[in-house]
């Protein structure tokens, strides 16, 4: 290989059967040797918010949207068949019984395997949230122009 | 087939094989076989891509039972 080959992965969607998918690339992308961002934005980043914590956000309407939108790898939903929990609850067991390791686990991984974490800023600037939102292995937010350099260099770029 | 190093992946599905196996390798000479086991039928698939990509040398998958063995050289560090 003569340059290290990249793979940029955007995180739009914030269920955990997507964020499943979305770590499973970026993962086996990183053990392959590729250079691989993963760029949260809009649903994304609850993904990668802390479990603990207030609600976060400045003024009524942002608080209202953390408290409904609340995130955290452990609160992730089913795309289909949550099932008020129900479906998420058992989809979580099947995975654990397959040795899958969970979205908590993913991160850790991930971010042990080099694979960089970056939440985008116009969604943290809607949402009212800011680095200390973000679970520590969070890279520094960054913008569209980030997003594209990355992509425009990265051989795979996928959209979750 | 010989192997200097053998990593146990029976009961691990994607990406988790790979995962271990790019972790593993490390550990290795270059020139030194590692043997992955495992019964997730994806490995075969799998490791030729993987070695594709890094480099490292595919050399063959053997199956008895349930069981896929799969063999990598080891290129470079």
């Amino acid at each position: 290989m003569a340059e290290k080959e990249k793979l940029t992965i955007v995180v739009f969607s914030g269920e955990l059967d997507r964020a499943l998918a979305a770590f499973i690339v970026a993962t086996t992308g990183a053990s392959m040797g590729m250079d691989t961002t993963m760029f949260f934005t809009f649903w994304g980043l609850n993904i990668i918010k802390k479990n603990e914590g207030g609600i976060r956000g400045k003024g009524l309407m942002r608080k209202m949207l953390n408290f409904m939108n609340r995130g955290g790898s452990k609160r992730l939903k089913l795309s289909r068949f949550h099932m008020l929990g129900l479906g998420t609850w058992m989809m979580k067991r099947l995975m654990k019984e397959s040795n899958v390791p969970s979205i908590e686990e993913f991160i850790t991984m991930a971010k042990q395997m080099g694979v960089k974490l970056v939440p985008c800023s116009t969604t943290c600037g809607v949402m009212g949230l800011e680095q200390d939102s973000f679970r520590s292995e969070a890279d520094s937010i960054a913008g569209a122009a980030f997003f594209l350099n990355e992509a425009r260099q990265s051989g795979v770029t996928l959209f979750i | 087939m010989k192997a200097d190093h053998s990593l146990d992946c029976v009961g691990l599905y994607c990406p988790m094989p790979i995962v271990k196996t790019a972790e593993k390798i490390k550990e290795l000479k270059p020139g030194e076989v590692l043997e992955v086991v495992a019964d997730d039928e994806g490995i075969k698939q799998d490791m030729p891509a993987w070695c594709q990509t890094t480099g490292h040398e595919f050399l063959g998958t053997e199956e008895e039972g349930g069981e896929i063995k799969v063999y990598v050289r080891k290129k470079r560090d």
